[in-house]
């Protein structure tokens, strides 16, 4: 126990670099999923098909190897990401970490999709068509109307999408990201015979993380429900 | 057929509002609107009615484009119905849609149902949209329920926040498409009190209906409709005392006895 708390500091740094990628793609993968919703439910054919194949693409990629193409492939055609650059105290946000939260957005938003998708499949036509009546064009219809009711049966769905992506960061422990996954193992490595304690801290500090996401989640949910 | 009468009835009214020439659709195989002619003028109130699958609602529908038609145009007040986009949208908030099943925006409260449209599409500013609704409410008799919400709400309620969010765009012509099929018997009357309210003020409306009752006191012209196509067409006096068509007397012969 003594070898987690010593390097509490440490592990803390981490989590915070675990928590930014969470949040940050968090945040971006529900704009984009929207998005990309809206396009698959929306009268332009074009953007139907392409956001139909986004879909199909990159949910049946495993998240590994999406990442690792923005993290090695993309330089090579020009993704460097060396734009980013960002020092706050000790956290540092550099490419490698851009490229990182570039893909878990890529792939996290066609999760988002689905889920708002079912979502919006749950709202009665009707209302998209009191809407329209009324002389909302389609991006009226959308946000005003249903999105927001979307939202609201999308929400658990979507808050399993979200717990997956805050478990799905520690893929960038393993591609040049500090954050919790790769400090783990580094304290594994360094300290052996207290493995054992390393692995249940970390275990617990995500299922603590989790829990208060899903109580957010179920928070969201009793507010939210239409009366 | 008579058309007599109904041209008397146009002549005394204002200028055409909504016209349809030569409206055919097709829902696969099915010819669900059949060389439909319809010249509404302005300030006229039209009852629709017919057996179930006659194509009435659809013809409704038609007229703000919530359904499309494969052959002949609409047009309202003088300019045809726009394929899609912004255009189309400005059309639709100049006409009024009541629903069989309201359709009040469930995640709203009343006020912001009937406020979204004013705000959101015409750019009224909130304070003058709020007032404006405060006022509708109060004329379907809603006035004090202006922070509930639509479930919170017996139907008879909604379809008269539905109306009243309808006439907050000030609309040149409602449509109802059925208003009180899904109504409770005791809760048709206070709709129907409101239709006949608007109609005796002027509006201009297309309403299906089954209400027989509502028909006789406030339609100007009757249209009978069967298979996809406009049967008969006369005042209500004469349409209900005698009609012309052995479709439409079968139709009143089974409605009426009850």
């Amino acid at each position: 126990m003594n070898v987690v708390l010593d390097n509490a500091g440490d592990i803390a740094l981490a989590f915070i670099y675990t928590l930014s990628l969470f949040v940050v793609a968090g945040v971006l993968s529900l704009i984009f999923g929207a998005l990309l919703a809206a396009a698959r439910v929306g009268p332009v054919a074009v953007l139907r098909k392409a956001a139909a194949v986004y879909v199909t693409l990159i949910r049946n990629t495993p998240l590994l190897i999406v990442i690792i193409f923005f993290r090695f492939a993309g330089p090579k055609i020009g993704l460097t990401f060396s734009f980013v650059d960002i020092r706050v105290a000790d956290i540092r946000l550099n490419n490698l970490y851009a490229a990182c939260a570039v893909g878990l957005v890529v792939y996290t938003s066609s999760f988002v999709c689905e889920a708002l998708r079912s979502g919006i499949n749950a709202v009665p036509l009707g209302q998209a068509e009191a809407a329209r009546a009324i002389g909302l064009p389609f991006g009226g219809v959308m946000s005003q109307v249903i999105m927001p009711q979307a939202m609201r049966h999308a929400l658990p769905p979507l808050a399993s999408v979200q717990i997956a992506l805050l478990k799905n960061t520690t893929v960038c422990g393993a591609l040049g990201v500090f954050e919790a996954f790769a400090r783990m193992r580094g304290l594994t490595n360094d300290f052996a015979s207290a493995r054992t304690e390393i692995f249940l801290a970390f275990a617990l500090i995500f299922v603590v993380l989790v829990e208060v996401l899903s109580f957010v989640a179920y928070r969201l949910e009793r507010r939210w429900r239409i009366v | 057929m008579s058309t007599a009468p109904q041209e008397e009835i146009s002549a005394g009214r204002g200028e055409p509002l909504v016209v349809l020439d030569g409206v055919n659709k097709w829902f696969g195989d099915l010819h669900v609107l059949q060389d439909i002619n319809l010249t509404v003028n302005r300030g006229e109130v039209v009852v629709v009615i017919g057996p179930s699958g006659s194509g009435k609602s659809t013809l409704c529908r038609a007229i703000n484009r919530l359904e499309t038609i494969d052959r002949g145009t609409i047009t309202l007040d003088g300019k045809p119905l726009p394929q899609e986009g912004k255009e189309l949208a400005n059309l639709r908030a100049e006409v009024g849609m009541v629903f069989q099943s309201f359709n009040l925006f469930a995640h709203k409260t009343i006020r912001e149902n009937v406020t979204l449209g004013p705000i959101k599409v015409r750019k009224v500013a909130k304070a003058t949209a709020e007032a404006k609704a405060a006022e509708l409410l109060d004329r379907v008799g809603i006035g004090h329920q202006a922070d509930k919400y639509p479930a919170q709400l017996s139907g008879g309620q909604q379809q008269r926040v539905a109306i009243a969010r309808a006439l907050a765009m000030e609309p040149k012509v409602m449509l109802f498409d059925e208003p009180t099929s899904a109504l409770d018997p005791e809760m048709i009357k206070e709709v129907l009190d409101v239709m006949v309210d608007l109609a005796e003020q002027g509006m201009t409306m297309v309403v299906v209906t089954h209400e027989m009752g509502f028909a006789r006191t406030a339609a100007d012209r009757v249209l009978f409709m069967a298979d996809g196509a406009v049967v008969e067409e006369n005042t209500p006096e004469e349409f209900f005392t005698n009609p012309q068509s052995e479709r439409a007397k079968d139709f009143l012969g089974k409605i009426l006895k009850h």
